[in-house]
């Protein structure tokens, strides 16, 4: 065990899954000079074939990933920022995602194509999506989106091994987060979520950065003498929704933190889940906590308070702890 | 006595450079002591590019920019106090306050975005030009794209839409020799991104972008082509940025290599300069713009200061025509 950020840990399994299999490796924009800290040290460990720069083409290179991954390659795409996989968006979802499906099975895709949530830091509208809702609503794309280093390693090692094509989206609210990994082979299966805390009183699932704040707010919350169970999916699709029901039968609550948008968010498809699931549990609506539907702001003042916040999930957990309906028999 | 010359055009191209590199220059102190938030791209070495384009422009024409904003909108004659309260985040900035270094765009002289998706302003640039042909407007589109964005769809679908449908656009790659930490070479087949011309069949055009006068020259006569219905010209002026891909990030990130120095040699506004002077024009004329600009920046910066931020609320207007409603139990943490 090593304590390790979790930009550090992209890096570890970048690096050792590209030492244990040469079909991988990785490509991207500006990857060989190392932007955020991912592939350090990785041209001359690996070569600059394995580490390949790429024109400013998103719908080329990563439509390019799909093709080598049907012909046998492993691609890691480092795509930077999760808002500029919209001009890649007719081959992520017309080929990527689709075509083990419309070739009824004859295509393997292999691929994974990471991307950063970059928000909270007046980026202004076009740089601060965080677009997994939207790939969530697109079948054939496995989507990871860790909150802790350790997670972010296992999980992009599972990624990798993948014979489906993953997206990873990496808050960048956790970059610099440290976190004990554990060396060498450790590998979270895709799809198993994780209880970061336990509780009895609420459950509080948090998606990717949301996690964080989830779990500072259930500290809070134990101050007022509220106990909160804090879930992390880890992944989005294929979701772990026995996980979360299994803690939502327990407490009889639920709230669902995503610094996505509210509408459509994968808080909603948790939320739906909640619902249709163990309605029968509940003692409270379930209430979500998201960013609402507007675009994000440039001027930090208007922007900061439009995320989930520590003090607006510990009022919703007020307000369901407080709703007391008859406890079901 | 003299004059700040408010008619002779060579003097506004000179003025117009000097307010884009002495904006800047406040804009990365400030930056760098924290007044302003979020990314900041600077301009400086591409100011030939930037005016000598919007000199061939007419104020009515359309414009259309990038993440690299905040040359073209002061090169096409915006006011600084928008701009520089826009960099700092107040409300009586050019966008409110939403948009930022990136998005330096002034709708009320002819802009139609500063976009900082790479390659985005391409098609915005020929849909331009399609409305103003369509309604009998005799204006023009310019976009300006890098040279890394020269790698984008958007880009060559706008200017083949453009040159298909003979579209009144001019299509200005601005070649700084990077894209990020990217040399041009590694990331643009061809030698030239104005080869690409021939293959729309448009007029392809390479010019020294250090020289505003150069290109200038070479936009206006795209745009006489483009007014008289004779379709789009791809230019592509080679220049180069001073700063890094932006400043004060604590890190280098383009490897210089050693025609840096030749390049800062060939500042375009020292050009223009001795240009000017050997032409006849008086030192202290020139002087006297130096410190006119700086006292506008100076100004303008003291406006941005006085400036009020937006209001929580603000932050609902403007994704649609009415503003959306606020939702109570984040209003209430606001
Ligand atoms: C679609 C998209 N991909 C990547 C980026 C990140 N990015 C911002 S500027 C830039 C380099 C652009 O290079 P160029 O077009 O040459 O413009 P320059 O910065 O040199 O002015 C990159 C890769 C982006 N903003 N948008
Ligand atoms: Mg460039």
């Amino acid at each position: 065990m090593a304590r390790i950020t979790f930009l550090e840990a992209i890096m570890q399994a970048q690096q050792e899954e590209m030492q244990r299999d040469d079909k991988v490796f990785i490509m991207g924009e500006d990857v060989r000079c190392n932007v955020f800290g991912t592939t350090t040290g990785f041209v001359d460990a690996f070569g600059a074939e394995r580490v390949r720069d790429t024109p400013i083409s998103e719908n080329g290179f990563i439509g390019a990933a799909g093709g080598a991954a049907m012909v046998g390659m492993r691609p890691i795409v480092d795509a930077t920022i999760s808002s500029f996989l919209f001009p890649a968006m007719d081959q992520i979802c017309s080929i990527i995602a689709k075509s083990r499906y419309i070739y009824g099975g004859q295509a393997k895709l292999p691929l994974v194509i990471r991307s950063c949530l970059f928000y909270g830091n007046s980026n202004a509208a076009q740089h601060s999506d965080r677009p997994y809702p939207m790939f969530m609503n697109m079948p054939g794309l496995k989507i990871i989106a860790p909150s802790c280093a350790s997670d972010m390693k296992g999980l992009l090692k599972a990624a990798v091994r993948s014979d489906d094509p993953v997206l990873s989206f990496e808050d960048s609210t956790c970059w610099m987060a440290k976190d004990e990994v554990p060396e060498g082979e450790h590998v979270i299966p895709l799809g198993k979520g994780d209880i970061k805390r336990e509780g009895s009183d609420v459950t509080i699932i948090g998606i990717a950065g949301g996690v964080n704040v989830a779990l500072k707010a259930a500290r809070a919350l134990e101050q007022e003498g509220i106990s909160a169970e804090v879930i992390d999916p880890r992944t989005l699709v294929p979701l772990d929704r026995e996980l979360i029901l299994q803690s939502v039968r327990k407490t009889g609550r639920a709230i669902c933190v995503d610094p996505a948008h509210m509408t459509c968010s994968a808080a909603s498809e948790i939320s739906a889940t909640i619902v249709e699931n163990a309605f029968d549990a509940l003692r409270a609506p379930v209430l979500r906590v998201t960013t609402p539907d507007t675009h994000l702001p440039f001027s930090p003042h208007i922007e900061k308070p439009l995320y989930p916040s520590v003090e607006r999930i510990v009022d919703a957990a007020r307000k369901v702890v407080g709703t007391r309906q008859t406890q079901p028999a | 006595m003299t004059s700040t010359g408010e008619n002779d055009p060579r003097l506004e191209k000179y003025r117009r450079m000097q307010r884009i590199r002495q904006f800047e220059a406040k804009a990365e102190k400030i930056h760098a002591d924290g007044e302003i938030p979020g990314a900041l791209h600077t301009y400086a070495g591409m100011e030939a590019s930037g005016v000598g384009s919007c000199m061939a422009l007419r104020d009515d024409d359309y414009m259309v920019g990038t993440h690299r904003s905040h040359g073209h909108p002061i090169a096409k004659g915006a006011k600084l106090r928008p701009l520089m309260a826009e960099l700092l985040g107040k409300k009586t900035g050019v966008c409110s306050g939403k948009g930022g270094s990136m998005h330096l765009s002034d709708f009320s002289m002819g802009s139609l975005g500063e976009t900082s998706i790479v390659g985005s302003g391409g098609p915005v640039t020929a849909g331009a030009a399609l409305g103003a042909k369509l309604q009998g407007l005799d204006r023009v589109a310019l976009c300006f794209f890098g040279d890394g964005a020269s790698s984008e769809g958007a880009i060559h679908e706008g200017m083949n839409l453009a040159a298909v449908w003979s579209l009144p656009a001019i299509f200005v790659c601005e070649n700084n020799r990077f894209g990020m930490s990217t040399p041009t070479s590694d990331a643009v087949a061809g030698e030239n991104v104005a080869d690409r011309a021939h293959g729309y069949g448009i007029p392809g055009v390479i010019v020294d972008g250090q020289d505003v006068d150069a290109v200038e020259a070479a936009v206006r006569e795209a745009v006489d082509r483009a007014r008289a219905g004779k379709g789009p010209t791809l230019i592509e002026t080679k220049t180069y940025r001073y700063g890094d891909h932006a400043v004060n990030m604590g890190r280098e990130l383009t490897p210089r290599g050693p025609e840096h120095d030749d390049w800062v040699k060939r500042d375009p506004i020292t050009i223009y300069r001795q240009r000017l002077i050997e032409a006849g024009v008086a030192e202290a004329d020139l002087d006297a713009i130096d410190t006119a600009v700086a006292d506008e920046v100076a100004d303008a910066l003291q406006f941005a200061r006085d400036s009020e931020y937006p209001v929580f609320e603000e932050a609902f207007d403007d994704v649609f025509v009415d503003r959306l409603p606020i939702p109570a139990e984040v209003q209430a943490h606001a």
